[in-house]
């Protein structure tokens, strides 16, 4: 299976008259700084939002002081695409042949340091009769390498509508460049309509009458018709692009003449896969020949004395271990403190509304409901905000690149690939972002593998689950003279799923049969300095989706659970105590409905509730502990810390409820189990089809619901509990 | 007489000219829209640590590939040439 094929263009649209549209759009390669350039243009107030039917990151935002709308779309290294990510970018340019999607101009982000293989992208798009500026960025760092190039004249070869410099680290060039963007609509710009490229090639022969038919629909086309025919001889797919455009008939008389074209290569013994680029780099090299001057030799560049240590044969590895070993200390021993902070906040947020509430059930549904159940969950906003930070570090800084140059014979031995790294290290800050970064995965199996093991990555919501039950079940003691019980729980815990993920992936290579092992092509971007405002941004960007859950779906569902645990009410002077009181409550029939289910894993009706909720966000079940014990202690006070009111939970028989292997069964069964809805869903839209995310859902419960049963009776075997 | 040498032929730090790809592999579109195309000089970066895959460096940029990919990639070697 390819990737999902996605049309964009609507079918049957006839061109209407020219219209000056109000939006302009941002194209350009991987790591161009498109994005940078974007932050500059529109002065960070950007929106992240999806294309119609994909997920795909649509970037829009106001271009500063002023109407226009930015749109940034993916970064791409061709309009023949490999990726989702560049099929996106195909499709939203090819459907610039209907005059009302086109913009007002499009912006050609290109790295100054890199021309030729960045004006590659730019000759492409620039020949869909949309007024193009081309945007040189980095050009600082050009000059530095003794780097010139002559605008004016690049401008007059490339036919295009502008050339600036820019850049975007140091913010220069961006108010010409705005001014440039400005000044399209009152300029009458007419494309030049000659493909971009070297046409001399006496190769093209048998391309000569498939062109020239083209060329007679050539006003409804829109595009050079020499490149059109390369395109469709090359693609069986390119020609969905002309069908919305011409009649059947006229469809199949190109088909057939592409059948003819192919044959009269295959005569020559000609290859008619590399007809365009062939020609667009002999076109380039003529171009960058006359506007590049070059003052002095590259000599060994920066990014490769640093290689010599970080992708060296034994420091390479050495270094990566070193480097994620400090990040993922750095999360939790960072996160401390602030994560005491906000403890105390929410604590005396509550104290103070217990205070000056009267009571009733409005000061319940505040304290027990809405504090303590949001409360205990921002908690981890520190840990989510420190990962983000550093994953856009490896990313911006471009030792993510590196990362699969290094890792990419071992994950292969599992059947992933190197690019399966980003994914599954992002999974263990959250799998929704981890889930779309696997876009980058061009292969549909590796990315389909990637996609369904990174739920395994235990997550950040789950951190909180597995906090409040080591630090209220494991004993704080030393084993082995220095290690802490309780951190050796912890990071067994996180191997379990990561060992899982690995175990099953090394399973489903030596029994699924592959038709053909992925191929591995990556860019390994220079070193550079990560721009503090771009993993600002994104810090900004989490931190904001973070606190709009927790605003929304987890506060919907402490109000929720605060009411299943309150009603129905008690009789006024009934003689319940408060635990019978939450027995009886909707969420304690619901709990006890499912014990038969989830007692052979060792777990009460308590637990059996908090699963419920887990379902929609698995930090919730802190949460639903916290409005459960709080509505349960007898003074209703909510005063008695959560884990000191799980600690001396009792049955009716006088057992204790939580027992370290309880625990211990309850933290696997959430190492495994498909809990979260918004991975269900960002799986769903990803791979275009229910089943992965019911298949997904399918093998990570049974998983959870046997390992546990295995922990819990194993561990009785053994005496435990 | 002339051999037909792969990027594999090449030792690190050593530079070629692309002379062609072996017809029968998929991602040689790819390979050529990034600018890997005839004449294009070439040079060997390094090996990935653990062998596979391999660094190269075209038209100034760096870029890492398969084995497998680059035994495909045919290149002229100034040795090569008796």
């Amino acid at each position: 299976m390819k990737f999902t094929d996605i049309d964009i263009i609507s079918f049957h649209k006839k061109p209407v008259k020219e219209v000056k549209s109000d939006w302009v759009v941002i194209v350009g390669n991987p790591n161009s700084g498109k994005t940078a350039i974007f932050n500059r243009l529109t002065g960070m107030h950007g929106k992240v939002g999806n294309y119609p039917g994909v997920t795909v990151e649509k970037k829009t935002g106001m271009l500063r002081g002023s109407e226009i709308l930015v749109r940034d779309l993916p970064g791409s290294y061709s309009l023949n695409p490999r990726s989702l990510d560049e099929q996106i970018v195909a499709d939203t340019v090819q459907s610039w042949r209907f005059t009302e999607e086109r913009p007002r101009a499009i912006l050609v982000v290109v790295d100054s340091t890199n021309l030729a293989r960045n004006l590659y992208l730019t000759l492409q798009v620039s020949e869909f009769g949309v007024p193009t500026i081309l945007v040189l960025n980095m050009m600082d760092e050009a000059g530095k390498r003794g780097l010139f190039i002559n605008m004016e004249l690049l401008k007059e070869l490339l036919g295009i509508h502008q050339v600036v410099s820019v850049s975007a680290k140091y913010g220069q060039g961006i108010p010409e460049l705005i001014r440039s963007i400005e000044k399209v609509a009152e300029e009458d710009f007419s494309a030049v309509r000659e493909p971009r490229m070297d046409t001399s090639d006496p190769g093209h022969i048998p391309l000569q009458k498939l062109t020239e038919i083209l060329d007679s629909y050539r006003d409804r086309l829109g595009i050079p018709s020499l490149v059109e025919s390369m395109r469709l001889v090359a693609d069986d797919n390119y020609i969905k692009y002309l069908r919305p455009l011409l009649f059947p008939e006229e469809i199949n008389e190109i088909t057939r003449e592409i059948e003819s074209a192919r044959n009269g290569f295959k005569a020559q013994g000609f290859s008619y896969q590399a007809l365009e680029s062939n020609a667009r780099y002999k076109f380039i090299d003529l171009i960058l020949e006359k506007v590049i001057r070059r003052e002095q030799d590259l000599q060994k560049s920066f990014s490769e004395k640093i290689d010599n240590i970080l992708t060296h044969h034994i420091w390479g590895p050495v270094s990566l271990v070193l480097i994620l070993g400090f990040i993922f200390n750095a999360i939790f021993s960072w996160a401390e403190a602030p994560m005491q902070w906000i403890t105390s906040a929410v604590a005396w947020t509550a104290g103070r509304a217990d205070l000056i509430l009267p009571a009733g059930p409005l000061k319940s549904l505040i304290v027990n409901g809405i504090i303590s159940g949001v409360g205990n969950v921002i908690v981890f906003l520190p840990q989510i905000m420190l990962l983000v930070f550093f994953i856009s570090l490896l990313e911006d800084s471009g030792y993510m690149a590196r990362m699969a140059f290094i890792m990419d014979k071992l994950m292969g031995k599992i059947g992933l690939q190197g690019k399966s790294v980003l994914p599954m290290l992002s999974g263990f800050a959250c799998a929704i972002p981890a889930v779309m970064a696997a876009r980058t995965i061009e292969n549909w199996q590796d990315r389909l593998k990637t996609i369904l093991l990174i739920p395994l990555m235990s997550c950040s919501a789950r951190l909180p689950v597995y906090v409040l039950l080591i630090s209220a079940f494991i004993p704080h003691k030393t084993v082995l003279g220095f290690l802490q019980l309780q951190s050796v729980v912890l990071m067994g815990i996180y191997f379990l799923g990561f060992f899982t993920a690995v175990a099953g992936s090394a399973m489903v290579k030596k029994f699924a049969s592959r038709k053909k092992r992925s191929q591995f092509i990556m860019e390994m971007p220079p070193y550079r300095l990560p721009l503090m405002r771009s993993v600002g941004w994104k810090i900004y960007n989490s931190t904001k989706l973070f606190l709009v859950n927790a605003g929304s779906i987890i506060l919907a569902i402490s109000v929720i659970m605060w009411f299943l645990a309150s009603y129905p009410a008690p009789a006024k002077e009934s003689s319940l105590t408060s635990r019978e009181r939450v027995e009886q409550s909707y969420a304690g029939q619901m709990g006890h409905a499912m014990e038969p289910l989830i007692k052979p894993l060792g777990f009460d009706w308590k637990m059996g509730v908090g699963l419920i909720s887990s379902f929609a966000a698995r930090e919730v079940l802190v949460s639903s502990f916290a409005t459960i014990y709080n509505i349960q202690d007898d003074d209703g006070s909510g005063n008695v810390p959560l884990i000191q009111a799980m600690r001396e939970d009792r049955y009716a028989d006088g057992r204790a409820v939580f027992t370290p292997l309880v625990a211990i069964s309850l933290m696997v069964f959430f190492v495994y189990a498909a809990q979260c809805m918004s991975t269900f869903a960002i799986v769903r839209r990803e791979t275009n089809s229910w089943r992965w995310p019911l298949v997904m859902v399918g093998y990570m419960n049974v998983l959870a619901f046997s390992a546990s049963f295995i922990v819990f009776h194993g561990g009785k075997l053994f005496g435990l509990g | 007489m002339l051999k037909k040498f792969n990027l594999l032929d090449l030792k690190p730090g050593e530079e070629a000219v692309i002379s062609g790809f072996n017809n029968d592999f998929g991602d040689m579109e790819r390979l050529r829209d990034l600018g890997l195309s005839n004449g294009a000089s070439v040079r060997f970066i390094k090996y990935a640590p653990f062998g596979d895959p391999i660094e190269i460096m075209i038209r100034g940029f760096h870029l890492s590939i398969h084995k497998s990919i680059a035994e495909n990639i045919l290149i002229i070697k100034d040795e090569g040439i008796q």
